[in-house]
Formats: C-alpha cells, structure tokens, sequence
C-alpha cells in the first residue's frame, strides 16, 4: 500500500475540515469510552489481568523462537502446513500460490490488519481472484474503495448516510434498488449479499488473534460471525497471522481475551470466538481438506530485538485510538498507512521507516491516554519518544528545530545568561501587551497564533522580582 | 499528619518565571503557610522537557544534571506544575538508567520532588486554605499531574474549602486541552481543534473562571478563551488557593492603563 504518512500534516487538515468525518468521529469515541469504562468496574479484577496478560505476552515474547517451533510442530502434527514468509511479497506468493492450487474464482475474507499489510486485495485482483471482505465494516471499505481507518471498526470514518449512498450505488446492479435508511435495513442487506458469496467461495482467508502453540490452534473472535463462515465454509482455508501473535496455551488466550474485548468494546467477550485446528481427520463427519497458515515476519523479528519489543505485546483491540485525542480529531486515513493511532504512531516508522513516517511519534501530546487504557500496558508515549530520539540523532527533524532546541538547550545551561536575555524580552513583550493583555499576532510564533492569542506576560520575571525583595 | 520538610526548593517553573510571576509567589505564600521554609535556588532554569520530548536526549541531560546539583540539597523540591515535577519525578530516573552516579542521584531527587497542591495536601497535611473567592470555577486536569502524578482529588479538595468558591466539572476533565510543549506549534491545526473543543467544555459548565496547575495549559486555554471573545478567566490553581485571585487574570489587561 502507497503509505501516505509523509503527508501527515496535509491529511490531518483534510480530517479537520471533513464534517462527515467530524461527526462520525464524535458519536464513535465517546461510545467506546464509556463502554470501556462500564465494563473494567464490572470486573473487580479487571487491573490484575492486565498484568496478567502483560506477563503472557512477555514471557512469549522473551522465548519467541521456541513457541514458534511448537507451534509448527503442533499444527504439523494436526495435519497442517506452516509457510514462513519474511516480507509481504513473500506471503503474496504463498497465497496465490495456494488460491492456484484451490483453482479459486473467488476468496472469502475475515478482517486482517496483515491482509491489509500484504496489500493482497490488489494482489489477487491483478491475478483474476475476487477477494470479498465479509467483516460489515471492512465490506463497506472495500466498495468505498478506501482503507480501513481504524483497526477494529474499519468505517468508522463512515456515517450511516454515506452507507446507505454506498449501498445503494453498489447493490442497484444485484437488483436491490431501494435506499435504505434505517441501520437495521442496511445490516439485513448486507448480510443477504454476502451470503452467497461464502458459498461460493473457493478458499477462505482469516486473520487470527492467537496462534496456541500447545495445539497448533489458531483463534480469531468476531462479532459477526464471519469469521466463522469464511474457515468453515470453503475448501480451502488460509490462516494469516504475523509472529507475535503466538501464546504458549489456550488458557494463556483466554487470559488475554478477558481484557480484549473489554478493552475494545466495553464487552466481556467477543460474540464468537472461534478455535480451529487442522484440516479434517479422517473420522470427522466434514471440514476442511487442507489447512494453511502463512507466517508473516515483515519486520517483527527486527523489533523483536530493539526496543521497540513491547509494542510487539499489541494485541489489536484499538482502545489506543478510541481514547487519543488526535486521533479523535483528525481519523484514522490521516496516519496515512495500516496501523493508525498511537500504536500505528509506534507501528508504522518502524515498519516503513521513520524517514517516510516521523510525523506520527510527533503528532501526539503525550496526554498518556492510550497507555492508560492500553491493555497489555504498552508504554505509547515513551516508545514515541524513543523514535523522536531517532529522529533527532539521524538528523531527520527539520533543520530549525533542531537549532531551536539547540540554541534553547545551550542557554538553558547558563542561568545567568539565560536570565538577562529573558528578562529583557519578557520586560518588552510585557510593555507591548499591557494594554490588551494579549498578542493576536507576534513574528516566530504563527504556529501558536493561527488558533489562539498568546497571553501577555505579567511584565518582570519571577527571578527578578524575588531576587529585588519582593515576596507576594 | 506526616512531618513537614523544613526546606523547599522551589523550581518555579521557565513558564512561570517568564508570564506569571504572580503563581510563584502563591506557591512561596501557601509553602510558608504549611510551615515550609521556601528557597529559590538561583542556578535554575528549565526541567528540560522542550529537549527531551525532541528527542535530544544528551541536552536534556546535560539540564537535568544542573537541576539536579540545584536541588540536591534540599528536604523537597517543589514545582507549580505536574508537567515539570513529573519530569523530575519520572523521567530523570529513566533519562540516567545505568548511570552509576547520576542515576541513584536522580533517583534521591525524585524521591523528593512534588507538585504543589499535591505537596501541600499529602506532604504537609493541608486541609483547608483560608482564602476567599466569589463566583463558580471549573477544574481542568493537567494530562502529567493526572496520569504521571495520580493528582486528581487534592487541589479540587483544597478548592473546597475555600469560602463562596463553586466548583462545576467539566465533561471531560481528563482529556488533554491540545497544548503538549512543542506539539502545539508543530501541528497547530490539530492542538487548535484540541482547545476548541476543550473551551467548548468550559463553557459549558457555565463557570466565570478555569483554573488548572500547569502554566502550559493554561496559556493554552486562555489564549484560546480570548481569540472566542469568551468572558471566562483562567488562572492557576494557586493563586485562588493563596488568595492572590485579585490580579489580572492570565491574558486579561493590566489595570491602571
């Protein structure tokens, strides 16, 4: 995917200035807030599994290489077939290769942030497959056109208006010719498009929220179901997960899906979670002929040993960006690539690269509400920081500020210094704002001024008055 | 009641010392009247978070060291502000992680660093302030103090106490108001959006004043009241603790011209 986040600046103001956007973004936010909040008070233990799940997470992460291999052996014992990918194109191949095999006219799909990683839509598209997103809101994306903006609610950007135009652009051809306005109606419609396409599906592509090394299982919860549909339904299912995602056990899933949800919806669990593992035995009364899991690195083993391993914890459940102001204000499309938000903040330099990506760890206030809400206590800010550091030792901030800071930094070590010159301006912006007590406008500051007025100082340093006597 | 420190050092604070002396002197004014003895080390400055959170991490050193050495020798460091104070408590630990002589001495020093309203009520025992304050406030949580330093029930227990002072909370008093250090010049678009809806909020609750513990914020706040036109004064939560709410508020002109 053509990453857009070099234009951070550009998209925000887009975001900022899109009233469809505005109020999606309002009644999405809130929502989750107070679900989030509502269901931690309903479960006493609720901080006690956040650590809990942090411990999992850690402990996987520190013996990475051994519960993968149990992994494949568990899911080679099951009877089915593990394919290591280190780079996007290479699980592409793998995927088409496995689509050939299937002679796949058309692919069911289940939400997947990898997918989305692999650009395979495109992909199988150029190759004469059809890919059908069946996730409600990844569907409405995929007809849009567009991108998912947020990591568990993809149109999230979408008011239900421009659904139902969407819907009734796109299914008039299936003869569906109403507009529909009711949510309902647009859900029902939905469902009865992509129904037969699950039958008619050849192999059916699905992301996972853990791979369980103790069985060789792969999980994935929904709330529509489609997840389900598009394992259980094709010939040919692919399982599509990058590494991090393994636990040691089923228990060690179950853990962290206590907080997932919660911490995603406000629910307590998601309404389907679904174990699948291995193709059908022989015994079993039907399933699936081959089972398929493509193995996706594309830079987690790298992260894996910088210090950026614990954002490696991240287990997708978007509380980052239901609770980041910035994100509440400029949407997801903003960040300009997969992953938006906080996490996508820390995600996408280190995916893509910090030279195409800096704008992200800077375009954050470090309010410190994601790592406040973050279930598997990923500190955000402080890993924002670590790419700003980056950036600044590889020279890649804009030149004035790095002199800004420089200049600053130096005089911050000379006190007296520093004293005499700030007294002095202090002393003549005082006498200039006076009379209005504020500057609508002053040279060098128009980053502060374009959205509000500067406060005038008092007149006389702190320093200067306590230093001549005066106490009160 | 725990013992109070005999000596203060007060960091008043780069924002403080250059727009708004007067919320040094409350701080000295209500310290002193905890029993605090108050010195103001002269070889201060800044905290150096404009550095640290640019990612120069050796400058940012190199500030903390001379605050380190400033305030090394007293019983507790002080600071009007859970930005700087949650820079000196939490992050100079971390920012000399490996350090065999600069960490435990940062570490001494946050052990002893404080916000101001949060020192006055959990240090000193302060309960009540005898100060005077006609009309309705609101209370706007500094993002560091909140979620760095746990202050949230201390300065709105202080304002309590204060004689004709009613307290009305904002919505959403918790979300950050858009000001972040440099974030608000380097995105503008964005931090504007973030102190609109912020002063939105405030005027929502129908208060005269919004008070905050942090001089960032309140710059914020109150440049973004005064480009709305809107009425509502904002000052730091000292000075009306202190008593010293008689002066111009931030950004309001000086009387006598």
């Amino acid at each position: 995917m053509d990453a857009t986040s070099r234009s951070f600046v550009a998209n925000a103001r887009a975001g900022l200035q899109d009233a469809d956007l505005q109020t999606s973004l309002a009644r999405f936010q809130g929502g989750f807030q107070v679900k989030r909040v509502e269901a931690a008070k309903r479960l006493p233990e609720f901080e006690a599994l956040r650590d809990e799940a942090r411990a999992i997470k850690d402990h996987t992460l520190a013996h990475l290489d051994h519960y993968l291999e149990r992994y494949e052996e568990q899911v080679t014992a099951a009877g089915g077939t593990v394919h290591w990918c280190q780079t996007p194109e290479d699980a592409r191949q793998v995927i088409l290769s496995l689509c050939q095999e299937a002679d796949a006219r058309t692919v069911t799909k289940s939400k997947s942030m990898i997918a989305e990683e692999m650009e395979l839509n495109p992909f199988l598209e150029e190759h004469g497959i059809e890919p059908v997103e069946t996730d409600l809101g990844e569907y409405v994306v995929q007809l849009a056109e567009e991108r998912p903006s947020h990591i568990i609610a993809p149109a999230v950007h979408k008011t239900k208006d421009q659904v139902a135009d969407l819907f009734h652009e796109k299914h008039t051809p299936l003869g569906r010719t109403r507009r529909l306005d009711r949510v309902e109606e647009l859900v029902e419609e939905a469902r009865e498009v992509l129904r037969p396409r699950y039958l008619a599906a050849d192999v059916g592509i699905t992301g996972a929220n853990f791979l369980i090394a103790e069985t060789g299982s792969s999980t994935i919860v929904t709330n529509e179901g489609n997840g389900d549909l598009t394992q259980i339904l094709p010939r040919a299912p692919i399982v599509i997960a990058t590494l991090e995602k393994v636990v040691p056990t089923l228990e060690d899933a179950t853990t962290i899906m206590r907080v997932l949800a919660r911490s995603a919806t406000g629910q307590e669990f998601s309404t389907y979670t679904t174990v699948s593992t291995g193709p059908r035995r022989p015994d079993d009364a039907d399933g699936p002929e081959a089972y398929h899991v493509v193995l996706l690195d594309n830079g987690r083993s790298r992260m894996l040993g910088s210090e950026f391993r614990e954002v490696l914890r991240c287990i997708k459940c978007g509380a980052c960006m239901n609770h980041c102001p910035v994100y509440g204000t400029v949407g997801g499309h903003a960040y300009g690539w997969v992953y938006p938000g906080p996490v996508g903040a820390v995600l996408t330099p280190n995916l893509i690269g910090l030279e195409e990506a800096r704008h992200l760890p800077n375009a954050s206030s470090f309010c410190g509400r994601c790592e406040e809400v973050c279930p598997m206590r990923i500190p955000l800010p402080g890993l924002m920081r670590k790419l700003r550091e980056q950036e600044f030792e590889r020279r890649l901030s804009p030149a004035a500020v790095r002199s800004g800071i420089g200049v600053w930094a130096w005089l911050a070590r000379r006190p007296a210094l520093y004293r005499c010159l700030t007294g002095l301006g202090i002393r003549v912006l005082g006498m200039l704002g006076r009379r209005r007590g504020r500057f609508t406008r002053l040279p060098l500051a128009g980053g502060w001024t374009a959205a509000r007025d500067l406060p005038a100082p008092e007149g006389a340093t702190f320093h200067a008055l306590w230093r001549k006597g005066r106490r009160a | 009641m725990p013992a109070t420190p005999r000596r203060v050092g007060l960091f008043v604070t780069c924002l403080v010392d250059l727009f708004r002396p007067t919320v040094g002197f409350a701080a000295v004014a209500l310290l002193e009247r905890a029993g605090c003895e108050v010195v103001v080390p002269r070889a201060q400055v800044c905290c150096g978070q404009p550095a640290y959170n640019s990612g120069d991490r050796a400058d940012t050193k190199a500030i903390a060291r001379n605050v380190i050495d400033a305030f090394e020798p007293f019983d507790a460091t002080v600071a009007p502000s859970g930005s700087c104070a949650g820079m000196i408590k939490r992050h100079y630990p971390a920012l000399f992680a490996g350090d065999p002589v600069w960490e435990p001495r940062a570490q001494r020093l946050a052990a002893r660093s404080f916000e101001l309203v949060s020192f006055l009520t959990d240090e000193c025992g302060v309960e009540s302030v005898d100060a005077r304050h006609e009309g309705t406030v609101t209370y706007h949580d500094s993002c560091s103090s909140l979620r760095e330093l746990g202050v949230r029930a201390q300065p709105r227990r202080l304002l309590q106490s204060v004689d004709g002072l009613e307290l009305n909370e904002l919505a959403a008093p918790d979300v950050c108001c858009g000001f972040g250090g440099t974030f608000c010049v380097k995105y503008p678009d964005i931090s504007g959006r973030m102190v609109a809806d912020k002063a939105k909020d405030i005027a929502a609750t129908g208060a005269d004043t919004v008070l905050a513990g942090d001089m960032g914020c309140l710059l914020n706040i109150a440049g973004r009241l005064s480009r709305e036109g809107s009425d509502v004064k904002a000052r730091h939560v000292a000075e009306v603790l202190a008593g010293m709410a008689d002066r111009p508020a931030i950004g309001a002109p000086a009387r006598g011209r």
